[in-house]
């Protein structure tokens, strides 16, 4: 029996050696790395490995960081507000109201295709879209709303927000179907028996049983667009800067250590949000 | 059929104007790629032509599509295969709940929530620091393994808790061996999953940006070569290669989803008749 058991483990760890070496060669040690970097010191033409802190120094002296940090915390917040809003309620249209399960599936589909294209591509897409002459621009004036042009649809913060929606509803859809699915419909049935009205029933069964998936889709949301440069470049013409532009903007001058001192201090961001929400959600017992 | 309650309509619209939303961008650049070769980035049409698509398959116009399109794809296969085959050894290795599996778990999670770039800017740094040559097929291919391997084990997670052990208790009963029973038993029950497996793995890498920007190395991926355009070509020519690369990620769904359909054919043909006699 001991002799299994030791078994256990070592083929456990033999099966997992693959995905556990990819993980240490291109994360730990990565991230490593940056840390490390990020004390080093910078001139206009190399980087030098001597322990320094005047990147750190330098980012928390400055009140550009702050503004892009609240900047990039606003934007999450707000694109996560949305996309819960809308994630919740098309999930719950296709988890309640569709009946059949091919028709849900075929639907669920239907929405999870443009995921599947290129997300550079969906991002130029709006721009026909929401600019000066743009077909939203052409409708609004025809139909008498405006008189002249809305300027703030393209290359704002709302074009911003709603090319982060956009792209990542898909990733609060999914897990809050996913835990919708799993709902024993008998509780709602017995809500109702209970004489609960369909909003009570919404706010004390639904909600409750859909938390783990909210949360799971919460992490994706709040992640990508913490970490994201490329949205906020195309989608605010380069007029407004999260963290990850600031970061894009030090790699590009070849600023390494100061790249890598913003991202050390945008990564322990990023890890304390997602400690504080994985408080919420048993993320092992939800798959 | 009982009569549906009013809710249904409005969240049935809701749902409408939600594909309304997904789809209508993308439909946009799809009509404006048709633009007459006089025709801008915008509306209205100036006549309709296959002229931008043409102008695609001329070399100098716009840089080197069809070599970033060549290394995306081979870099794409590579990545599905190394996903599929490490995801179920890792899929197969936490079901033996080894010692110190929750630390690699939370490696996981950490991988697939880690912004990107973090990704990119440290295997970019060990690389050049150790002097090893950065390039599509190695930095690159690491760097996208970090996403598309968390994907794919969850997935396997998902497969495996909801598989049933008595199919494998059934067959070493019968004497199989641990790799016999992977073989026949386990392997097949799992196979149309690991399309999806696959089919994630291949497009997320064929579609991923941040992780090879600075991990391509001199030679660009798609992704890298369409960011390029964006910012130097002010023609519909990028609006015809939306469509084409669109459409071509939609042949690629079409042949998995055709795939797992025949697979699941075959099986219903091959499998038990049990039930279906005479009662």
């Amino acid at each position: 029996m001991r002799a299994g058991e030791n078994n256990r483990h070592l083929t456990g760890w033999l099966l997992a050696s693959p995905l556990t070496l990819v993980l240490i060669f291109f994360l730990v040690l990565p991230i490593a790395m940056i840390v490390v970097v990020s004390f080093w010191k910078a001139t206009e033409f190399s980087i030098i490995p001597a322990f320094s802190w005047e990147n750190y120094d330098f980012l928390f002296g400055s009140p550009v960081t702050y503004r892009v940090f609240g900047n990039t915390i606003k934007y999450a917040l707000i694109v996560w507000a949305c996309t819960l809003l809308i994630g919740f309620t098309v999930a719950y249209f296709l988890a309640f109201h569709v009946r059949t399960q091919t028709w849900q599936i075929a639907l669920f589909l239907l929405c999870t295709i443009p995921f599947w294209t290129s997300n550079i591509i969906r991002m130029i897409s709006w721009i026909p879209f929401l600019g000066r002459n743009g077909l939203a621009n052409s409708a609004l004036i025809s139909a008498g709303i405006t008189d002249e042009p809305l300027e703030w649809l393209l290359y704002s913060d709302f074009s911003v927000i709603l090319a982060f929606v956009h792209l990542y509803t898909l990733f609060m859809v999914v897990p809050i179907f996913n835990t919708m699915m799993r709902i024993d419909k008998s509780l709602i049935e017995a809500a109702y028996d209970g004489g609960a009205s369909g909003f009570q029933t919404l706010t004390n069964v639904i909600i409750p049983l859909c938390k783990p998936g909210i949360m799971i889709g919460t992490i994706f949301v709040v992640t990508l667009v913490m970490g994201d440069f490329v949205t906020v470049r195309f989608m605010s013409g380069s007029q407004s800067a999260n963290v990850g532009r600031l970061i894009q903007n030090d790699i590009a001058l070849l600023q390494y250590p100061s790249a890598s001192a913003t991202a050390v201090v945008l990564l322990i961001t990023v890890l304390m949000v997602i400690g504080i929400l994985l408080r919420f959600v048993d993320i092992r017992k939800e798959l | 059929m009982e009569s549906r309650p009013r809710s249904f309509y409005v969240l049935g619209a809701f749902f409408v104007l939600f594909l309304l939303f997904l789809y209508g961008p993308t439909f946009t650049i799809a009509i404006l790629s048709f633009q007459g070769p006089q025709g801008g980035l915008t509306f209205p049409m100036r006549g309709v032509s296959l002229h931008w698509f043409f102008d695609l398959f001329e070399q100098q116009a716009v840089g080197d599509i069809w070599g970033s399109f060549r290394r995306s794809f081979a870099l794409g296969l590579l990545v599905m295969v190394t996903t599929v085959v490490v995801s179920v050894a890792g899929g197969l290795a936490f079901r033996k709940r080894f010692a110190g599996n929750a630390v690699l778990f939370y490696l996981v999670i950490t991988s697939l929530v880690i912004p990107s770039i973090l990704v990119s800017l440290g295997v970019g740094l060990i690389f050049s620091q150790l002097g090893l040559p950065i390039h599509w097929a190695s930095s690159g291919f690491g760097s996208q393994l970090t996403w598309t391997l968390p994907f794919g084990l969850l997935i396997m997670f998902a497969v495996f808790n909801r598989f049933d052990k008595s199919f494998e208790e059934a067959a070493r009963d019968q004497g199989a061996t641990n790799w016999q029973t992977l073989q026949h038993v386990v392997l097949p029950i799992i196979a149309p999953s690991l399309i999806g497996v696959a089919l994630f793995g291949f497009t997320l890498s064929y579609d991923e940006f941040a992780r090879t920007l600075l991990t391509a190395g001199s030679y660009n991926t798609l992704p890298l070569e369409i960011y390029g355009m964006t910012t130097n070509v002010t023609t519909p020519v990028i609006f015809a290669l939306g469509t084409l690369t669109t459409a071509f990620s939609l042949v690629i769904i079409g042949v998995f989803l055709l795939t797992v359909w025949s697979m699941n054919k075959r099986r219903a043909k091959q499998g038990s008749d049990a039930g279906k006699g005479m009662v």
